[in-house]
């Protein structure tokens, strides 16, 4: 990281069948977008436990992205739906608790969409950077 | 799992795709730190034979347990190295990839940013590896058939492959008739056959053979299921007239589905300074051929002196959207333009083209010949198409009121006034304007231009990023009736492979229960979507049937007393990813 610039950490979760492909669309078609994010491969948005949100906003990252499939094109009937109502239950508590709800975002992406992921990070990256560093990062270090 | 993990890491170059962008020898060196990790390598092509003899090598020779490749995505080759692991005696649910090209290489430029991100990737996959235990292949029965969408030319021939091989085929047409486009159309090139000869035989095969039943005024509703077990509810009739038809739904069971919708023809309306619309001598391509096939051009009564060309309108021209090449209207165009001139040998005939494109068997001697018998070719951007006003008011044209195309010699660099009697607009392929309905009933993805996207562009043609799923013809791209002939048969042979095995791979990765835990609240059977999970009336805790789960994981997630586990992405596994992301 270069002296003095903050370059927000997104740890992302991405559904197997939308957004993480959509993610492969926007490598295939060269979109570039910022490296801050990292991605794990989920199969479906629907299977993030909360701990998985958590463990990151307290372990120091910057910010939190689930991707699925929209509303209605679950590869697994309504994964999404549960992911929606899962998050907003956590942001809930996640207020609650003295953690920044709003480090955590859940966006819907087809596997079509390559240029709707390379935005989603874009605007996160630069929605983050404005709120600077997770505090958690100081806080909890040893 | 045997002992403590010994895992390999291999980096793939990918040519230069991925070194060019990271430090693929620097990732390998910090590769080798990683807990658990006893050799890191980089390659140049890791999914060559070469590239996975390496790994098998390493597995025999260094008794590794665990295989950890960083190239591509895992949706590309993540089967290559399962295989390669499993012929090497290695459980393939121990092999893991992280994607260090399509979500790293390729969407960032500057090196040290991108080498440190895939530095994060690999170490974060290598933490999963780790964790990984070994699963069992299953495989599941395969419902004999194919639901084919379309019935032009790609979805006739495709279905016949598909019936002739021997089994059912469901062929959903959406208009009221069969042979779709090239029906439209009068002679082919570069033999110039007559079309009619050509397509009547191929319908009269599709409605006779027992094995085929045909939609007509029909469309898909709704998709179900996955490769080898798909249910399609399509709305319609089989083999009925259309008055006499009651539109019904129907639910058809098949193990592999076939798109081959085509496309729309460009609409001029939506390049005014052309004219079309405005004066009835411009008219499309289209309009040609069957004027063409009535061998009458005559314009208000009179035999056309001079005919002009236009080609390109809707194609290669990024103010419309489509910045891409139809493929077709060149050899369309020179078939014309010879016909034309065989027809009306008095008149001029003069083709206006921004490059000529006659690739393909026999096309570049037929454009030969269609300028040796006359035909002009002229170089030139067409900007606008007026009627002439003979001169009076200073204008342009002579007193006949002829067309008069304005436009730029792009050899000379010189601007003209083209008198013409009858212009013929070249129109390109667009996707179709319903493309959206199907990709969303299908999850298909599709490409920057509208069509559907294949899932490798020289190495998977025909298939899609959906397993089960083909392309045929021109809903995939613009093509020819040669290259849509050749591409449904490359996909009816795809499909037919899960329908000739017989069976195909089960999700493996399934979520299991510990008995021990599970407290029988019941929640998992509550928020399974396929009814997996049930509980066992006897010990009063829930049991997971393995052949009805997919391995969504709602289930592990929903469990308040974390009994139930999905494996392959097991929160030990994802939690320690989380960590070794956030500690490079």
């Amino acid at each position: 990281m270069a002296e003095g610039s903050f370059e927000p950490k997104i740890v992302a979760f991405l559904c197997n069948w939308c957004t993480y492909t959509g993610a492969d669309l926007a490598g295939t078609s060269r979109i570039q977008y910022p490296p801050n994010v990292r991605i794990i491969r989920l199969m479906c948005s629907g299977s993030v436990d909360p701990t998985y949100v958590l463990k990151p906003l307290l372990d120091g990252a910057d910010g939190v992205l689930i991707g699925g499939c929209h509303p209605g094109d679950c590869h697994y009937q309504s994964g999404n739906y549960k992911a929606r109502r899962r998050v907003i239950a956590l942001k809930e508590i996640l207020k609650n608790a003295g953690v920044d709800e709003d480090r955590v975002w859940l966006r819907w992406v087809s596997a079509s969409e390559g240029g709707r992921f390379a935005e989603t990070v874009t605007e996160m990256v630069e929605f983050l950077k404005e709120k600077g560093p997770n505090p958690k990062r100081r806080e909890w270090a040893v | 799992m045997e002992s403590q993990p010994r895992i390999g890491v291999y980096i793939c170059h990918c040519g230069v795709n991925i070194s060019a962008t990271v430090d693929v020898e620097q990732v390998a060196e910090f590769a080798a730190t990683l807990p658990g990790v006893v050799v890191a390598r980089n390659y140049l092509y890791m999914c060559s034979d070469p590239g996975q003899s390496l790994i098998q090598q390493d597995i025999e020779e260094q008794g590794l347990n665990r295989v950890v490749v960083a190239s591509c995505s895992p949706r590309m080759h993540e089967p290559t190295f399962q295989g390669a692991a499993q012929q090497a005696g290695l459980n393939p649910y121990l092999v893991e990839m992280a994607n260090i090209r399509e979500q790293c290489s390729w969407v960032h430029s500057d090196r040290g940013q991108a080498t440190e991100k895939a530095k994060a990737l690999v170490a974060s996959v290598v933490a999963k590896a780790a964790r990984l235990n070994p699963l069992e292949e299953r495989e599941v029965g395969v419902t004999p058939g194919a639901v084919v969408i379309g019935g032009g030319i790609a979805g006739m021939v495709a279905a016949l492959d598909v019936a002739d091989t021997g089994f059912p085929v469901y062929l959903v047409e959406k208009s009221d008739h069969l042979g779709g486009r090239v029906m439209e159309l009068n002679r082919t090139f570069p033999t110039l056959e007559s079309v009619a000869e050509l397509l009547q035989p191929l319908i009269e095969r599709v409605q006779n053979h027992p094995n085929v039943t045909v939609f007509l005024n029909s469309h898909v509703t709704g998709v179900e299921g996955y490769v080898g077990n798909f249910t399609v509810e399509v709305s319609g009739s089989p083999n009925l007239q259309p008055e006499t038809m009651k539109p019904e739904t129907h639910e058809l069971g098949v193990g592999s589905i076939i798109v081959a919708t085509g496309y729309d023809v460009f609409d001029p309306h939506r390049r005014p300074e052309l004219g079309y619309g405005q004066y009835p001598n411009v008219i499309t391509s289209l309009e040609l051929e069957r004027r063409l096939a009535e061998g009458d051009l005559t314009v208000d009564g009179r035999s056309p002196k001079s005919v002009a060309f236009i080609k390109c309108v809707g194609s290669r021209d990024v103010q419309v959207g489509n910045p891409y090449c139809s493929r077709v209207c060149c050899m369309t165009t020179a078939k014309q333009s010879r016909l034309v001139r065989e027809l009306l040998p008095e008149a001029d005939v003069t083709v206006f083209y921004m490059d000529v494109r006659t690739f393909g068997k026999g096309a570049e001697e037929f454009y030969d010949e269609a300028r040796a018998k006359g035909v002009r070719y002229r170089r030139g951007n067409v900007s606008e198409i007026i009627r002439g006003d003979g001169g009076d008011r200073g204008g342009r044209g002579d007193r006949s009121g002829r067309l008069v195309l304005v436009g730029e010699d792009t050899l000379q660099g010189r601007p003209f006034d083209f008198e013409a009697d009858l212009v013929v607009l070249a129109v390109g392929m667009e996707c179709r304007s319903d493309v959206g309905e199907l990709s969303t009933l299908l999850k298909l993805p599709r490409s920057s231009d509208g069509f559907f996207l294949e899932l490798h562009p020289k190495l998977r043609p025909v298939d899609t990023a959906v397993d089960g799923v083909y392309l045929a013809g021109c809903c995939q791209g613009p093509k020819d009736i040669s290259d849509t002939v050749a591409q449904a048969k490359a996909a009816a042979s795809s499909a037919m492979i899960p329908l000739i095995r017989g069976t195909v791979l089960a999700e493996s990765a399934t979520a299991v229960v510990d008995p021990d835990v599970c407290a029988g609240c019941g929640m998992c059977v509550e928020v399974c979507p396929y009814g997996a999970p049930a509980l066992d009336p006897l010990w009063g805790v829930s049991r997971i049937n393995d052949v009805l789960c997919k391995g969504c994981g709602t289930c592990a997630v929903t469990c308040p007393s974390k009994a139930i586990r999905l494996q392959h992405f097991t929160a030990e596994q994802i939690l320690a990813q989380v960590d070794a992301l956030l500690c490079v």
